[in-house]
């Protein structure tokens, strides 16, 4: 089934056709539904007060400034928007921030805090991963939660790894290199902190 | 591009999601892990009034033995069965499937129960509990019923639940020691979206002989297709090469699939047969 075809029906039944109305009336529209929410982004906490409909993404770089979260598709393909919520990545254009109460947000300006760059980040620079830059920082983000998962991947897992994070640039060659490169980086530096891993 | 407006829920406890859902109906939609519901809705194909969100619902998030079998919550990630190592023993084709769910990222947020209820033909999950005879547990402040994999799928993103109710859990039956199952998937790319996928789950017993087959396919139809006639062929008999060859057949003619720019209706039916022989054919390899 093509995608033109799944939004005919869509439009054609909004999944509910022929099943009974509600049995309250509708509910009067509330263009500006705002939510209290509380979470913490890369550490600290922030409590602020927003539309219902803000997703996370324009949360981040609209609401805090962190504009190192990138938009592409706004449709959960590209993966620009790739951010960890409780250490899992997430596309931050399929969540509304209003319904994260409590959680932990890592945005790429959090990977590495204050100190030196991450060393995925660094093997990204030193494969010359970086073409626009548009999708690194979700691409870091993913790589992050790939390496902890499997610290010892192969080509072709890497490659499978990174399939929902589109490079307009096409630079994937260099970009896979790089994840092959950090989890090198990564394993010695979980040697060199006693076997911990970070 | 953003959604249109709605007013959010994000009850704490599951009588609270039935009361809300009795009281919108059709103005409102569960938000579960978003992954389907939320690009609709930034495309603003869909525009619901209400969303009622399981976030905070914690005791809809579990994956239990119970029966024979897992129950899954209707708030439980599909990502937790991915990384199951209970899942992956007693589960294995729920386990197998997995890896094809989307990806990694929409796996951390998305529910299996999620997945279940959106419908779509070219999902894993609703082939996967079709083909383990899943059954489909319907919540509203009415009460509660129970459906199978037939009752719960009326066609392309249509389910048999009505506006006040939601899908609270499925339960999956565990593999016996005698069964087998395979989950193959045919795609253009790689690591694409699937043309067809077929999943199956066969007990064989000591003597060769298969004494149960279930063969739920996916992309071949509006919704999952169990395929019968193979089914029918299959049980009683044992794997043979001939046998498999004519289970093959016998699902390409008994399917007539829908086709568009991905693959045509003739291509749909030859995956079809070729899906029933390499899954059979791994079967009677691990068998052997």
């Amino acid at each position: 089934m093509s995608l033109n075809d799944l939004i005919s029906r869509l439009f054609a039944d909004p999944g509910d056709a022929g099943k009974k109305p509600s049995q309250a009336a509708a509910p009067e529209r509330l263009d500006n539904h705002r939510v209290n929410v509380k979470l913490t982004v890369n550490g600290t906490v922030y409590e602020r007060e927003v539309e219902a409909r803000y997703l996370l993404a324009d949360f981040l770089r609209h609401e805090l400034g962190l504009k190192g979260t990138h938009i592409g598709c706004e449709q959960g393909v590209c993966g620009a928007c790739t951010v960890l919520i409780d250490g899992r990545t997430a596309r931050a254009c399929l969540q509304f921030a209003a319904a994260l109460e409590g959680a932990e947000i890592t945005t790429v300006e959090g990977i590495a805090g204050d100190g030196p760059l991450h060393p995925i980040q660094q093997a990204f620079h030193e494969n010359h991963a970086v073409q626009c830059g548009y999708c690194t920082s979700g691409f870091l983000l993913t790589t992050i939660e790939f390496l902890k998962r499997n610290p010892d991947p192969t080509r072709e897992q890497v490659r499978e790894a990174l399939v929902n994070n589109v490079c307009r640039c096409t630079g994937y060659l260099n970009i896979v290199d790089a994840v092959e490169a950090a989890a090198v980086k990564m394993r010695d530096r979980t040697l060199d902190a006693g076997g911990e891993p970070s | 591009m953003k959604p249109a407006p709605f007013k959010l829920y994000v009850p704490e406890d599951e009588q609270e999601i039935l009361a809300l859902l009795h009281e919108y109906g059709t103005e409102a939609r569960i938000l579960a892990g978003g992954q389907s519901l939320v690009p609709l809705m930034n495309m603003r194909i869909l525009q619901p009034q209400v969303l009622i969100s399981l976030n905070r619902c914690a005791a809809l998030s579990y994956l239990n033995e119970q029966g024979g079998g897992y129950a899954i919550g209707a708030r439980t990630r599909q990502a937790e069965l991915e990384d199951s190592e209970r899942v992956a023993q007693r589960l294995p084709l729920v386990s197998a499937a997995m890896p094809y769910v989307g990806v990694r990222a929409s796996r951390n947020c998305g529910t299996v129960c999620g997945s279940l209820a959106h419908a779509d033909p070219l999902a894993e999950l609703p082939s996967v509990a079709a083909a383990l005879e899943a059954t489909f547990e319907i919540a509203s402040v009415r009460g509660r019923r129970e459906v199978s994999a037939d009752e719960f799928y009326l066609s392309a993103l249509s389910n048999c639940l009505e506006p006040d109710e939601m899908l609270r859990q499925v339960w999956i039956p565990k593999a016996g020691s005698d069964s087998k199952s395979v989950f193959l998937e045919v795609s253009n790319r790689a690591h694409g979206f699937a043309v067809a996928g077929l999943a199956l789950s066969v007990d064989i017993d000591a003597g060769g002989v298969c004494r149960k087959a279930r063969l739920a396919a996916m992309g071949l139809s509006e919704t999952t297709l169990r395929l019968r006639p193979a089914e029918k062929l299959l049980e009683g008999k044992v794997l043979t090469e001939e046998l498999v060859e004519e289970a093959s057949a016998v699902s390409t003619e008994a399917t007539a699939p829908y086709q568009d720019i991905h693959a045509d209706r003739e291509y749909r039916r030859r995956v079809a047969g070729v899906l029933v022989k390499r899954a059979l054919l791994n079967c009677s390899e691990t068998v052997n």
